[in-house]
């Protein structure tokens, strides 16, 4: 095992760490809450010489993706960070990132988009963002935060793969808080990461290639975007491949779902990011009032792991889908359509309910998770029914 | 700077049996901005429009020299970042230190003067050594001749129509080329597809400053001025003979007339009506129900010639 260093620190600086330790040639962001102290120390790391980055302070977001669009189309490692209306801004770069086949790394602080303004965190923005074509995992914490990436741009530089990705952390929940995080040295995450070897680079002059080219008017658009579902279909198991290679580094398990007390679990609540914390500890506390209480979290959204979920589910006599984003219109949130999705399949039906929480950072309190145990347990022994969809703590 | 006997050896970046129609200015214009970059390698970049889509269809490219389409508005932004690879890529040492490129982005003038005016402005001050040529001809002609911030005042477009109660575009073109100007870049100049000599030593200095350049080429379009498409390099000359189009260069921060405009202070510029009498986009100017706004035209290309001209500490 090699040497570890543990610190007190938080998700942004973790993952700048990560994108230090990973060398990237080209980061090119721009600043928005709560990122900022995430590319300010990298910023730092610039400054100090401690990287040989080529550090682009862009104009805006949607120029911060365009330029990475470049960057790494001229065959460079190439990183960036965001969130909310910064990624709303880079959306149509997202698209071409991905049709490009570009294996851009991302963080986004996960936080409420407008209107109203409001800078805390919720799942809306990486949510609008979710059928981009991009790779997503979640962190729960900094630690994952910090891993995410570095698996991340293992994966997405993956010959098999070339996509981009994105790891996402809560925003100051996660970005900010004060959180006790094992690093790796830099000769470990260098071997991990290695070299990335690009595919048609813009810089090989004696090869000229053209990006980005027309593809309409009859032309091939349908078949490149089957070969795309083709890709990010095969980075799954790239996903769980690197992630098994980091855990032997790292020592630390990495999922595409991980499961907590679902072996002999009646109940289940099925969460993305930090508010997993929060129901494996509550669940815990059920338990001890006889309710075999369960937690499903999803820490790789793209490609989304419907069979490890539906397998997870199997048998569960009542099952919560916590959602911190809308999809407005639609019969719930983006978890519980595709959590709901997933288990069509299974022979005996499993009920589902839909929680809408936590939106724009409203506070995710322990009662909150109770409460949602407590409707499960009354589903399951038929004394409730399930309700539909619910604003969970909404005042 | 080249003669044409030197140009006439260098080989030509952008190959014929590209899809753009006949009497297009933008292809004269990039093939002679190209010649200008002499023999390193180029990356161009381009925005979506005319240019991209009818020399890059896949899977054919028109292009002797590594080319970039990412999107409309974000030309500059993209070759930045292509730029930023390359110093990047020097400083990990995956690129010889004494490895040369130039880089180019290429725009019309609703992808530069209107949709990417902010991703060029940023470009231009962050400082990468890179080239950004405009080709304006005055409208989104790609879409169908809608009119741009670049479309001259009174010209007919599909978005400013001639009507009882409208005679085409009512507000002046923005002049681009100024406020590159004052961004302070080493080099900014405006140039016709008319004067290739101009065009392509202003396309030698553009490339051989450290740092950001700019170049406004006035390119015409047959479709969207509705004139004759055998005839597009006098039209362009039109433009540069009344003074509708002055050429000039910035070079830190010295104004320079070039030229084929300075000839114009001793022999006169022609009429603006002598530009537009050759298109059809501005018919309607020549009737007398319009005299009033062609003669308010004239005093607009007069005032502009005239700050030009003060500019370049002509008067």
């Amino acid at each position: 095992m090699p040497e570890h260093k543990t610190l007190a620190t938080t998700g942004n600086l973790v993952v700048a760490e990560a994108m230090r330790q990973c060398a990237p040639d080209v980061v090119a962001a721009y600043p928005i809450t709560p990122q900022t102290t995430m590319v300010e120390e990298f910023a730092k790391f610039v400054a100090q010489g401690r990287v040989h980055t080529e550090y682009v302070t862009v104009e805006s977001e949607h120029s911060a993706m365009s330029a990475c669009i470049g960057a790494s189309a001229a065959g460079a490692r190439v990183m960036t960070a965001t969130s909310a209306q910064g990624l709303a801004l880079m959306w149509e770069e997202l698209y071409i990132a991905s049709g490009m086949r570009l294996p851009i790394v991302m963080a986004n602080a996960n936080r409420a988009l407008s209107a109203p303004i409001n800078i805390h965190c919720d799942h809306s923005d990486i949510m609008g963002a979710r059928d981009a074509g991009w790779i997503i995992l979640f962190a729960e914490t900094a630690q994952e935060a910090y891993d995410n990436t570095l698996i991340s741009l293992k994966v997405a530089e993956d010959s098999e793969v070339l996509l981009p990705a994105m790891t996402c952390l809560d925003g100051f929940i996660t970005t900010h808080s004060i959180d006790r995080v094992d690093l790796l040295d830099d000769e470990t995450v260098k071997g991990f990461v290695g070299q990335y070897e690009p595919d048609s680079p813009l810089l090989d002059d004696e090869n000229p290639v053209s990006h980005g080219n027309f593809a309409g008017l009859g032309g091939p658009y349908f078949e490149f975007k089957r070969s795309q579902r083709n890709a990010i279909d095969r980075s799954k198991a790239v996903v769980e491949r690197v992630g098994a290679e980091f855990a032997e580094i790292s020592g630390r398990p990495f999922g595409l779902v991980e499961t907590d007390m679902m072996d002999d679990a009646d109940v289940a609540i099925v969460v993305i990011g930090s508010s997993a914390g929060n129901a494996r500890y509550v669940a815990k506390q059920m338990r001890t009032e006889g309710i075999k209480a369960g937690v499903v979290k999803v820490r790789c959204f793209r490609p989304f792991p419907a069979r490890e979920i539906a397998e997870a589910l199997k048998g569960m006599k009542a099952v919560a889908v916590l959602d911190r984003s809308e999809s407005f219109g639609a019969e719930g949130g983006p978890l519980y359509l595709e959590v709901r999705s997933a288990l069509y399949d299974l022979e005996a039906r499993v009920p589902v309910v839909n929680y809408i929480y936590g939106l724009g950072g409203s506070d995710v309190q322990l009662e909150l998770m109770h409460q949602v145990y407590t409707d499960l347990s009354d589903i399951a022994s038929g004394a409730a029914q399930s309700a539909g969809l619910r604003y969970l703590g909404s005042r | 700077m080249a003669t044409l006997r030197e140009l006439s050896h260098r080989e030509d970046r952008l190959e014929g049996g590209h899809r753009l129609c006949a009497g297009c200015g933008a292809s004269i214009a990039v093939r002679q901005i190209l010649l200008g970059a002499g023999v390193d390698p180029v990356v161009a970049g381009c925005a979506t429009g005319c240019l991209e889509v009818s020399t890059t269809i896949y899977p054919y490219s028109s292009w002797k020299t590594s080319f970039i389409h990412n999107a409309f508005e974000n030309s500059a932004a993209t070759i930045s970042g292509v730029e930023a690879a390359f110093n990047g890529l020097k400083a990990a040492g995956k690129i010889p230190a004494d490895k040369k490129m130039k880089f180019v982005a290429f725009g019309g003038d609703g992808g530069t003067y209107d949709i990417g005016l902010q991703s060029l402005s940023g470009a231009m001050e962050r400082g990468h050594d890179m080239v950004y040529v405009c080709y304006d001809n005055g409208a989104y002609m790609n879409t169908g001749i809608q009119r741009s911030s670049a479309t001259p005042k009174g010209a007919w477009a599909t978005t400013a129509e001639v009507g009882k109660a409208q005679q085409g575009k009512i507000q002046k073109r923005k002049d681009l080329t100024s406020i590159i100007a004052a961004h302070g870049v080493p080099y900014a100049a405006q140039a016709s597809i008319s004067h290739w000599k101009d065009l392509t030593d202003k396309a030698e200095k553009a490339f051989a400053v450290e740092g950001p350049a700019f170049i406004n080429v006035l390119a015409t379009c047959p479709r969207g001025w509705r004139s004759a498409y055998n005839k597009s390099v006098e039209h362009a000359k039109l433009a540069v003979q009344t003074g509708y189009w002055p050429l000039f260069e910035v070079e830190d921060g010295q104004w320079k007339l070039s030229n084929p405009s300075k000839a114009l202070i001793k022999t006169g510029r022609k009429p603006v009506e002598e530009f537009f009498k050759v298109q059809g986009r501005f018919k309607h100017l020549l009737s007398e129900d319009n005299a009033e706004l062609l003669a308010e035209i004239q005093d607009d290309v007069d005032a502009y010639w005239e700050y030009v001209l003060g500019r370049c500490g002509e008067k």
